[in-house]
């Protein structure tokens, strides 16, 4: 990539910033928003407002009786954790009454959130369906029409559940009950958008599906539910990215994602994760692979105040792969907690996790990883490589990795390193002639380059963007 | 600064490293199209004299003079030293993982010309002729920079970004070392093409052998943190025939008279 140093070769020099680009907020002018707080009448209400059918109203009451009765987790940072004041919060705002399929139908202030934000015109270049979301509902949605001729179901997770019941049924809620953790059983009382993708067997979805996620409103919470299922020999890679504006109070992120790669199928779930730093961003992901099926978490964590998440797949077929790639960006005031989770429940599975996080200006980056390798799960192949970089004395970097290995014939690799941008590569890229600043870059570019070669080119471009901007100023 | 034929020149250099002073009063001017060689045994302060006079920050000037076509480079630090015109060839480059060749000399050669994309115009086309000139796999330009390469290789890489960044003065620290015969000569042809005709060279070394291919107007010799004597290219090999003791011998008995 060339765009590690463009036009402004000096980081300091960069004018915009996150306030900017991404931290702007529009008016509130909803169709519908819902008192601060969470009980059983503001669940009935939602469910009522989507007109569902009494087993998912049952399902949300029943998840929010878990929600209400579980223990905040007592491990991780308990003092974010429970500085969370879920009284505070809107559970289900409503931004219009309608979902568009043209950008012209969207109102103009949620569209020109959206234009800046780039998806109208990333949806033109390469990608072969988008989804929308704004606050909690999805206010755009679009599929490439041969797409939708092959079969392929791609749709918001409300539209789903109502046009292919059968199917959502079959799979919702199946790897992640809500009885899994508190924020899993909140999610699941007041799930609201997200997406709903199905590819029918043997088809490969050749170009990606992307969703955005927008948070508006202050102390807002979004609870989006995504359900990927690829049937026998399929393929698919979908993208997310998401973005808030800056307040001074807390919004809260908690969705829960599952995939099912069926026989010989292949998913790909890339995230670029750009909350702004007032967001707790709490989120779920679990991918079951059938029988030679392979499942890729691509995971960026750049924004948030808090992150955890711990992408997750199993491997329950014999030679299904699971590989989970993840950075997290830990700058002033941040704690991505973040990590990967593998169960290998058959034989001749493989996995690899690779995870690489940077920390400045006092942040604080953790990886949390469980490998379980199951006595059935002979001959399987384990790979894990955590990569830290810290960029000053104040920032912070925890590793707490877990191998649970039960079988025999396991191949295991594991290597964690801690690392500093060393003085003499500074120098060494300064006598060249490049700024301490572009050394710096350029050496953190360098680091994540494992991560961002996976990316579409588009993103890597916008990562690498996302990590200068991070950058500035913070050094000196 | 008057004289506008001397391209480099140093006074009086003092460098310390960890509070102890490794550089005692040393000068040297360097004229337009001149090859100046600085011979020592090892620990003598070749390498840290070329580390100050680059800008590395643990390497500490602390009295003395330095000039680069005019200019006070202790006024400057790595950056604007390099800018300037300087380059140091590394003894020991650094690897950085993730960063290709080519995209760092695309950054180096952009940095070097304060961020001006123009200078970019011809960039392909002249990199693949220096891979060639250095007799480098034209694979190098996407693996990444010096991580994983051999020692040769490193040193063929240093030459290269030389080549590319068309420094007024080099620095050249013991490039000639783990270098086998035709490496040797290829890494010399190297410098020998990339040596600007209105600057000047500056190559340390530990062995004579690599003045055979790179052709000093003037050798010196450096003892304990000075020059202790100088002269023309046959003085290298008075000192591959009879060592560095001779000299010692002869500086220790002049001190003791």
């Amino acid at each position: 990539m060339d765009n590690i140093i463009n036009k402004n070769s000096k980081v300091s020099d960069i004018g915009d910033n996150y306030a900017e680009k991404y931290g702007f907020h529009d008016p509130e002018k909803y169709f519908h928003k819902s008192p601060r707080g969470i009980n059983h009448e503001v669940v009935e209400m939602i469910s009522r407002m989507k007109k569902e059918d009494d087993w998912m109203r049952d399902f949300r009451h029943k998840a929010l009786d878990t929600f209400l009765s579980k223990p905040m987790p007592k491990w991780g940072n308990t003092e974010l954790l429970n500085s969370i004041d879920f009284d505070n919060i809107f559970y289900y705002i409503k931004p219009t009454e309608f979902q568009s399929r043209n950008w012209d139908d969207v109102p103009a202030d949620i569209k020109n959130t959206f234009d800046k934000l780039g998806i109208p015109e990333a949806e033109r270049k390469f990608l072969a369906g988008v989804t929308a979301q704004y606050e909690s509902e999805v206010v755009y949605h679009s599929f490439k029409e041969d797409l939708e001729k092959q079969g392929i179901i791609f749709l918001d997770m409300d539209s789903g559940l109502r046009e292919h019941p059968e199917i959502v049924k079959k799979y919702f809620g199946t790897l992640i009950p809500p009885s899994d953790n508190k924020f899993a059983a909140l999610n699941s009382a007041v799930w609201s958008g997200g997406s709903f993708i199905y590819v029918p067997p043997g088809v490969d979805v050749k170009i990606p599906l992307q969703a955005y996620f927008r948070i508006n409103a202050e102390n807002m919470g979004q609870f989006e539910r995504t359900l990927i299922i690829a049937d026998k020999g399929s393929r698919v890679h979908y993208i997310e990215g998401c973005t808030a504006p800056i307040y001074t109070s807390h919004s809260l992120h908690s969705a829960v994602v599952e995939l099912i790669a069926l026989e010989g199928a292949y998913i790909r779930y890339t995230t670029v994760q750009n909350w702004s730093h007032n967001i707790f961003n709490l989120v779920t992901k679990r991918a079951m692979a059938h029988k030679n099926a392979t499942v890729e978490w691509v995971d960026g964590n750049i924004g948030s105040k808090f992150t955890m998440k711990f992408p997750c797949v199993y491997l329950v077929g014999e030679g299904a792969k699971g590989e989970i790639l993840s950075i997290a960006f830990a700058g002033n005031g941040q704690h991505q907690d973040t990590g990967a989770k593998v169960i290998h429940a058959a034989p001749n599975t493989s996995s690899r996790i690779t995870s690489k996080s940077i920390s400045k200006a006092g942040g604080r980056a953790s990886y949390r990883g469980l490998v379980k390798v199951f006595p059935n799960a002979e001959n399987s192949k384990v790979s894990v490589e955590c990569d830290a970089l810290l960029i000053d004395g104040a920032s912070r970097s925890d590793t707490y990795p877990t191998m649970e290995i039960d079988a025999e014939n396991v191949r295991i690799e594991h290597e964690a390193r801690v690392s500093k941008v060393a003085e003499e590569q500074i120098f060494y890229l300064t006598s060249r002639g490049l700024s301490e600043d572009e050394a710096r870059l350029l050496i953190i570019n360098g680091f994540i380059e494992p991560f961002t070669k996976e990316l579409p080119m588009e993103y890597a471009v916008e990562l690498n963007r996302l990590i200068e901007l991070e950058m500035e100023g913070s050094i000196g | 600064m008057s004289d506008n034929n001397i391209v480099f020149a140093m006074h009086d250099i003092h460098v310390e490293v960890e509070g102890k002073e490794v550089v005692k009063g040393l000068s040297l001017e360097i004229k337009r199209g001149e090859k100046h060689a600085i011979m020592g045994p090892n620990g003598s302060g070749k390498s840290s004299l070329v580390n100050a006079l680059a800008g590395h920050p643990n390497y500490v000037i602390t009295k003395g003079e330095a000039y680069i076509n005019g200019k006070n480079l202790l006024e400057m630090d790595a950056t604007a030293r390099a800018r300037s015109g300087l380059f140091l060839a590394f003894q020991y480059p650094m690897a950085i993982p993730g960063v290709t060749v080519a995209n760092f000399l695309r950054s180096a050669v952009k940095a070097k010309h304060n961020g001006d994309d123009s200078a970019l115009k011809d960039f392909r086309k002249e990199l693949m002729d220096k891979f060639q000139l250095l007799e480098i796999d034209k694979t190098f330009a996407t693996r990444y920079l010096n991580d994983g390469f051999s020692g040769g290789e490193k040193k063929r890489i240093e030459i290269l970004q030389m080549a590319m960044l068309k420094p007024l003065v080099a620095l050249l620290d013991e490039t000639d070392s783990g270098l086998d015969i035709d490496a040797l000569r290829i890494v010399s042809n190297g410098i020998n093409a990339s040596a600007p005709s209105d600057g000047g060279v500056l190559l340390v070394t530990h062995y004579q052998r690599i003045l055979n291919y790179v052709k000093p107007d003037y050798v010196h010799v450096m003892m304990h943190g000075r020059l202790v004597r100088s002269g023309g290219s046959e003085l290298a090999f008075q000192l591959e025939e009879k060592g560095y003791d001779w000299i010692e011998n002869e500086v220790f008995q002049i001190a003791e008279v």
